[in-house]
């Protein structure tokens, strides 16, 4: 597995290239990648994927590590080209990256994750036209070390599928009121017994599994995203307000 | 008689909550044959329906932290209560009318911002959704109208026995669902057209679909709507162009493509008076807020309904087609009133700014 590889090797280099300050700096882009600067939640990037592959968890669950793979290593591939592409041709390389890592993937996926590979379709291939790698091949990984860039790789790959997840999860349990159904197709037969059925005797909700279902459930998500967002906000005042209110007080 | 008077001098004649009041009162008559025609879950449903509306509307009105008493006397959740109820089928369990009824307000409207806000007509989200996503339960519940049900020995449920049909899904014994229902006059007529299982004089003859006028049952619940809505055009609580359009534009393409092979196509009498033309020509296309305004966008506007529901009734996949029509014509009613605004008196019509730049 490609995952294993991309982990010793990054810790090595990690190790070795940032000592002091491990945390302070590698906090901030978990931080970016997960919630402030979301692929989806954020950005409102790769869309299409989400959209169209979320009616189930394990569809989810499987176009989400495949997108945090390609991720990862066209992030890292960047990372390394960086100070040797010059720039008026980066755009180009970085396509080029990213699709050899999207061909890499579907082949690893057609060899091991066949059932999978089938469901999904053609949007293993679509996962090159997915903006937000794109986006951080050039807003990131062209500007940082190689350890960032993984780092930047997993945690806005993991976003990706969390959100990718959540909404899954949505759509399953309203549309067919099961949860993680056909999880042999991503980790074998051995773990059928992972399906529940959320609830007994359901009809089902068809239009939670229909498109519509996707865009009415991101924008809840969305809602509720922001929602948090404003709470946090409001939090914030109110701190500085009595920090204010305070400070006279301390002086006098 | 020197009274200071400010403007405005005209006053308008009716409030919005006036206006929605008097509309739900002009439903009375349909929602009332309805019920002879269909039984009690008419009823059952329209009062469901009230009761889910109102309270969805008091929610989420609490959570956008508007003023609850004001946004519900404005009435409009009751006009989409009473639309929804008497639309879906009068069997229907209690769920589909919550389902309906949570899309209707909470997403169609109120997500949208509220009454004056919504692109799409709010009745008719909740019933393309409860259609497309309950596709068995919509279009099987319907219970074998009076009219039949005394001719065919059918069994008919009284109040008590609905009402426990609806909302504990318990027949009394010896029933079954199927006894009760059977197909609409338009979903007989459609099945038989698309299998070429029979032809309209055969379907004639069985005597389960067609009526003096349209379909069996149905036409007596248009008729109802045809007087409410007329009353309500001769009132000027609507204009005629909408309603008049619609109807006018369903009866040409039906009368144009039933006078070429008569075996497939039924009378346009039997497009206008089945299904809920009526309801949906006077009561739910003429909606202000989302059906265009300007008199000239009005009259596409309705047209484009009539024709949609002569297309998909006829060539679509669902035996009626008010909903899907009525939404298709809501994307489009923002373009009919940019494009149909009348000249404003003292100027010429030239051309738009937009077609002088281009």
């Amino acid at each position: 597995m490609p995952k294993t590889e991309a982990l010793n090797t990054t810790e090595e280099i990690s190790s070795t290239e940032v000592k002091p300050s491990f945390i302070e700096e590698y906090a901030p882009i978990a931080k970016d990648g997960l919630w402030d600067n979301n692929a989806v939640f954020a950005q409102m990037l790769g869309l299409c994927p989400l959209l169209a592959v979320s009616n189930t968890v394990i569809n989810a669950l499987g176009l989400g590590i495949a997108t945090m793979m390609v991720l990862i290593i066209s992030n890292m591939s960047v990372s390394l080209i960086r100070n040797i592409v010059r720039p008026e041709i980066r755009l180009p390389v970085f396509v080029v990256i990213i699709a050899s890592a999207v061909t890499a993937i579907e082949l690893v996926m057609h060899a091991w994750f066949h059932e999978l590979y089938l469901v999904l379709g053609i949007f293993i291939p679509l996962i090159v036209t997915n903006c937000a790698i794109i986006a951080r091949a050039e807003a990131f990984a062209s500007k940082n070390t190689l350890g960032k860039s993984f780092f930047d790789g997993l945690m806005m790959g993991l976003g990706f599928t969390l959100v990718l997840v959540a909404l899954g999860t949505m759509r399953e349990v309203i549309g067919m009121g099961t949860l993680f159904s056909n999880a042999h197709i991503m980790f074998g037969n051995g773990m059928q017994w992972l399906t529940i059925e959320v609830f007994s005797d359901y009809d089902g909700f068809l239009l939670a599994i229909l498109p519509p279902g996707a865009f009415i459930g991101l924008a809840f998500l969305l809602a509720g995203r922001n929602y948090i967002k404003i709470k946090q906000k409001n939090k914030k005042k109110r701190q500085k307000q009595q920090d204010l209110k305070l400070e006279p007080g301390i002086i006098s | 008689m020197f009274l200071a008077q400010s403007s405005p001098f005209l006053k308008p004649e009716l409030s919005v909550s006036k206006m929605m009041l008097v509309v739900t009162m002009l439903m009375i008559p349909g929602v009332l044959t309805a019920i002879y025609v269909f039984g009690y879950g008419v009823l059952v449903n329209i009062i469901l329906a009230i009761i889910f509306a109102l309270t969805f509307e008091a929610i989420t009105l609490y959570l956008r932290r508007r003023p609850i008493a004001v946004y519900l006397k404005d009435k409009s959740a009751l006009l989409t209560a009473v639309i929804i109820g008497v639309a879906l089928p009068p069997l229907a369990p209690w769920w589909l009318t919550f389902v309906g009824l949570f899309f209707a307000i909470v997403i169609a409207k109120q997500l949208y911002g509220g009454l004056g806000y919504n692109t799409f007509n709010p009745a008719m989200v909740a019933y393309a959704i409860l259609l497309i996503s309950f596709p068995a339960e919509m279009t099987t519940y319907w219970q074998t109208p009076a009219m039949l049900a005394s001719q065919f020995e059918g069994q008919t449920l009284s109040l008590l026995e609905t009402i426990n049909f609806q909302l504990f899904a318990q027949l009394p014994a010896g029933m079954t669902i199927d006894a009760l229902t059977s197909a609409t006059p338009l979903d007989i007529v459609r099945t038989a057209v698309l299998n070429g299982s029979a032809t309209i004089d055969e379907i004639h003859a069985e005597g389960n679909a067609f009526g003096m006028l349209g379909g069996i049952g149905t036409e007596w619940v248009n008729l109802a709507f045809l007087a409410g809505g007329l009353f309500m055009m001769r009132k000027g609580l609507i204009s005629w162009h909408i309603p008049i359009s619609l109807l006018a534009t369903l009866g040409f393409l039906s009368l144009l493509f039933g006078s070429f092979e008569l075996d497939s196509n039924p009378s346009p009498l039997f497009h206008l008076f089945s299904g809920a033309t009526m309801l949906g020509a006077f009561f739910i296309a003429t909606d202000p807020v989302t059906a265009s305004t300007t008199p000239r966008g009005r009259v596409i506007y309705g047209a484009g309904i009539g024709a949609l529901i002569y297309i998909i009734r006829t060539w679509g996949g669902y035996p009626d087609a008010i909903a899907f029509a009525v939404l298709l014509m809501n994307m489009c009613a923002p373009l009919l009133d940019y494009y149909t605004q009348p000249r404003v008196y003292g100027h010429k019509a030239d051309e738009r700014d937009d077609e002088e730049a281009s």
